[in-house]
């Protein structure tokens, strides 16, 4: 059963305001520079280089998830949310899985491989 | 008699909850089923991350990411997906306040900047093309061009959506269906640029260090 509701009611259903792009926006700018100034002027090197750069991407996908895409701002059950939560689940069970699987396939492979050419 | 008892019992308990139910309503079930598209898309783009974190040392005795990548390009293209993310935003937001005209003038605002993304990341490929790093010629470059060029046709149908939004918009005003229909694309364009965020980050910087 659907119901067609007016429009100032779906109106009210929407969350976003000047406020939450300026937001959006000005955090997005900054850590988006941040990590390319980063990159750029080689302020940090090897490993934490590379942990700053994932930490402030992930931080900016953070932000525009809350204030462009409004998420968990939706009235209850939020099922939006939970979908997303799941969804995170299946994306790291994949990406973190495939990664695993192929860094330890190769590592035995060519260590096989390896291996053969030095009996050789 | 008491087992229907019980029944009455339960289906008062949730007859009886006060909050609105968010899926009774056309609107909310729109955008909960485009949500859902768009969760399903995610993982689409997850296995080509994935592919790429695979594949990306596998270079087949050509250049790597360090030689062809060019960050000031791929950081101009950030923010121009990130700029028109927010006047997107601020199209949708001029609808809730009744500026029809506002509306418009943002969404095409929205499409040249999206085109702007386009035509610079068309602009890359050919680069790499034409000095012979095609998709054909390893499997970094497979990976890479077909992680990116998703995402980049994604970008491409939007571009094409945004016409009709605009088109709509100017014949038929803000109505129930046109009104949530810029919602819904504006859901895919921010999540187009959060996409891209990934792609910045995993592809282009770390790419490059």
């Amino acid at each position: 059963m659907s119901t067609e509701l007016s429009l100032n009611k779906i109106k009210k259903e929407w969350h976003g305001s000047w406020k939450t792009y300026i937001i959006g926006f000005v955090s997005s700018l900054i850590l988006t520079s941040a990590s390319f100034l980063l990159v750029i002027t080689k302020a940090l090197t090897g490993r934490s280089l590379i942990y700053a750069i994932i930490g402030l991407g992930l931080t900016q996908a953070i932000f525009q998830l809350i204030y462009f895409l409004h998420l968990g701002q939706e009235s209850k059950p939020r099922w939006q949310m939970w979908i997303f939560f799941f969804m995170l689940l299946i994306l790291l069970i994949v990406v973190g899985g495939s990664l695993w699987i192929m860094s330890d396939l190769n590592d035995r492979v060519m260590s096989d491989m390896n291996m053969e050419i030095h009996h050789d | 008699m008491n087992d229907s008892m019980m029944v009455y019992h339960t289906r008062d308990k949730y007859a009886d909850t006060s909050m609105p139910d968010p899926e009774q309503d056309t609107f909310s079930k729109t955008v909960l089923g485009f949500w859902l598209y768009l969760l399903t898309d995610c993982l689409l783009f997850a296995t080509l991350f994935a592919t790429y974190a695979v594949m990306h040392h596998e270079t087949f005795g050509g250049p790597g990411s360090r030689e062809l990548f060019s960050l000031p390009i791929a950081f101009s293209e950030t923010m121009l997906l990130l700029l028109s993310s927010v006047t997107c935003g601020l199209a949708v937001l001029s609808a809730v306040r009744n500026e029809n005209k506002k509306i418009i003038l943002w969404l095409i605002v929205t499409f040249f900047l999206g085109a702007s993304f386009i035509a610079t990341e068309l602009t890359e490929f050919s680069d790499l093309i034409r000095e012979g790093h095609g998709w054909d010629k390893s499997a970094f470059l497979s990976s890479f061009f077909t992680l990116v060029g998703t995402h980049g046709l994604h970008v491409t149908i939007g571009l094409f959506w945004m016409c009709v939004m605009i088109a709509q918009i100017s014949i038929k005003g803000v109505t129930v269906p046109t009104f949530r229909r810029l919602v819904v694309f504006s859901l895919f364009w921010h999540f187009l640029d959060l996409v891209w965020i990934f792609i910045f980050t995993f592809v282009y910087l770390m790419g490059v260090i």
